[in-house]
């Protein structure tokens, strides 16, 4: 154990290791991102509802289009909302 | 050329359950009379408004999935407009990812009725397997 602890001490763990972002529908292998499912949308939206930019969540342009053409629709059929405040705590 | 559509609407929840079943079938029959093949419907029901349309808070939602000409979309959302029972609507033209996201989605939708109805009909012998699995 306690030689455990000294290595721990001697080689100083970075105070932010990047974490890789990846786009999640590259690599789940999802093609078609539905409108119809306002609670799997909701993971790209902001608690204000406003999409989320790339920078963020990770997603390739390819999709990131995808997503917001989703969201887009769903807003117009009421299953997300245009504005509001505290989205998540809903 | 004939394409796949998908096609959501909200129907007015002022209406009673056989007047909201009245318009879908008008609906239906204006596709299935313009020479459209529908493939596929859903009622989701009465549902809560994610914001107030015509200060109305829900809605009941219908969906179809046809195969059609173009042509018959622009009618279709012509009888939309027409219908003061019609709030929202949205046409959608599919394509392949599409197709085949829903043919996935009808299937486990199926797939889910066909669980319920088993454990609606067995409980009892669902209860009796778990606890010998316990013990």
């Amino acid at each position: 154990m306690a030689q455990q602890n000294d290595i721990k001490y001697i080689a100083p763990v970075a105070v932010d290791i990047k974490k890789k972002k990846y786009c999640r529908f590259k690599k789940s292998g999802i093609k078609y991102i539905d409108y119809k499912d306002g609670e799997f949308l909701k993971k790209f939206v902001n608690e204000q509802g406003k999409i989320l930019p790339r920078r963020l969540t990770g997603t390739s342009l390819k999709y990131q289009k995808k997503v917001a053409q989703a969201v887009k629709r769903a807003r117009h059929l009421a299953l997300l909302p245009f504005v509001t405040d505290n989205l998540k705590s809903n | 050329m004939v394409n796949q559509y998908e096609t959501v609407f909200i129907m007015t929840p002022v209406l009673s359950e056989d007047q909201m079943k009245e318009t879908v079938q008008k609906f239906e029959k204006i596709l299935t009379d313009k020479g459209a093949e529908i493939v596929h419907q859903e009622n989701w029901g009465l549902r809560k408004l994610e914001y107030p349309i015509q200060k109305k808070t829900s809605g009941f939602y219908q969906l179809i999935e046809f195969k059609a000409e173009p042509t018959v979309v622009a009618n279709l959302e012509l009888q939309y407009r027409r219908d003061e029972r019609i709030m929202r609507f949205l046409t959608v033209s599919m394509d392949k990812y599409a197709i085949a996201y829903a043919e996935k989605r009808r299937a486990n939708r199926s797939a889910k009725a066909a669980q319920k109805e088993v454990v609606a009909e067995q409980p009892a012998v669902n209860n009796e397997s778990n606890q010998t699995e316990q013990a």
